[in-house]
């Protein structure tokens, strides 16, 4: 038998007083599908569903939801991975508003990276040509700038659930570290200044959910750390 | 920058640090009053006293009182601010600790200093 049992969390606003479990049948003929595979299969049995997603592979970072208890990118997670006991549970991401069945909205995520400023601030006249880096420095980019803001860390972060209006959260505060690495942004002490309060990095408790679930494969715990120690550099 | 007032450094990096540091202090003083008591098996009331009586060991201890004081206060402001969301039950548990470790910190001097 090539039958998944597939539950997805359902809830319209507009119609349902309750967000409820929708069950699903869903013949696989025995294939190792991704789970947005899975999604559009589904919806072809009930179309009212939704959900989003763009690139189906692992670029735009648009289908984060939770798989069977943990966050990912539905299009690059593969059944195998995910489905034990022949069941599939998909959820949003956890701690965001449900606008409709698996869409969040991402509103208080966004408003935490725009707080980091992620854009390269120097007011240095700019050379003829271009601003020089040398291998070294772009080096200390790697690991950082490939970030897709897909929100699978923050949503998994416990210390983002509680205070996701104080705390910066993994996401941005990888692309944080990003810029304060940067040997071309000359607005490292501004950039610690605003992150130095008991919220911004320190309400991070190292649970590392986040490393565990980054579908890039990205360490915003080793980014916080090293914000810390420019932090602690900074001020001793 | 996000702004509290109920966290007396109002800096997170200095509850980091002195987190770490009371940790420290903490561990120290349990190791040497667990080797203390292993190393004196029929501990009288005599000897107990004798420790406490040197200024060392109260200033030892004092450092100690201090840094749990400390650490107990930071660790439970910052379960407050997670877990205690409306504003009135949150202020009025935060001084509920505050008043807590206030009073064990002077009983603790008092202790140490009185006998
Ligand atoms: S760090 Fe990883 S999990 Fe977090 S938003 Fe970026 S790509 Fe997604
Ligand atoms: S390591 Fe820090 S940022 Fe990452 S999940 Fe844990 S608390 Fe959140
Ligand atoms: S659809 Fe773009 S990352 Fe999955």
């Amino acid at each position: 038998m090539s039958t998944l049992q597939v539950s997805v969390y359902r809830y319209n606003p507009e119609t349902d007083s309750a967000p409820y479990m929708q069950e699903f049948q869903v013949d696989t003929k025995g294939r190792d599908l991704m789970v947005l595979d899975v999604l559009h299969l589904t919806k072809e049995q009930d179309s009212s569903m939704a959900y989003r997603r763009s690139c189906r592979e692992g670029v735009c970072g648009s289908d984060g939801m939770n798989m069977n208890g943990k966050n990912g990118l539905a299009c690059i997670t593969p059944l195998s991975e995910v489905v034990k006991n022949n069941k599939l549970v998909l959820r949003p991401l956890p701690g965001l508003p449900v606008i409709r069945d698996l869409v969040v909205d991402m509103g208080i995520f966004y408003k935490q990276y725009e707080r980091i400023q992620p854009y390269l601030q120097n007011d240095t006249p700019a050379p003829a040509i271009e601003r020089l880096q040398s291998p070294e420095d772009r080096d200390k980019l790697d690991g950082l700038y490939e970030c897709i803001l897909c929100a699978c860390c923050s949503t998994s972060c416990p210390s983002f659930w509680w205070n996701p209006d104080k705390f910066v959260g993994p996401a941005g505060l990888l692309q944080s570290y990003r810029f304060l690495a940067d040997s071309r942004d000359e607005a490292t002490s501004e950039r610690l200044a605003e992150l130095e309060d008991p919220f911004s990095v320190f309400r991070c408790r190292g649970i590392m959910n986040c490393v565990a679930v980054c579908p890039k494969g990205l360490n915003p715990t080793r980014a916080i750390g090293k914000i810390r120690e420019m932090l602690l550099a900074n001020a001793t | 920058m996000v702004t509290n007032i109920t966290n007396f450094g109002r800096s997170g990096l200095s509850d980091w640090l002195i987190q770490r540091f009371s940790a420290v202090i903490l561990a120290l003083y349990t190791l040497f009053i667990v080797a203390y008591l292993l190393l004196n098996p029929g501990l009288d009331y005599a000897t107990w006293s004798g420790l406490f009586a040197q200024t060392w060991m109260r200033i030892f201890s004092l450092l100690a009182f201090v840094s749990i004081a400390a650490h107990a206060w930071i660790g439970l402001w910052t379960v407050t601010t997670d877990y205690l969301k409306p504003t009135g039950i949150r202020l009025a548990v935060q001084s509920a600790i505050i008043l807590a470790i206030f009073v064990f910190l002077v009983w603790g001097i008092q202790i140490l200093w009185g006998a």
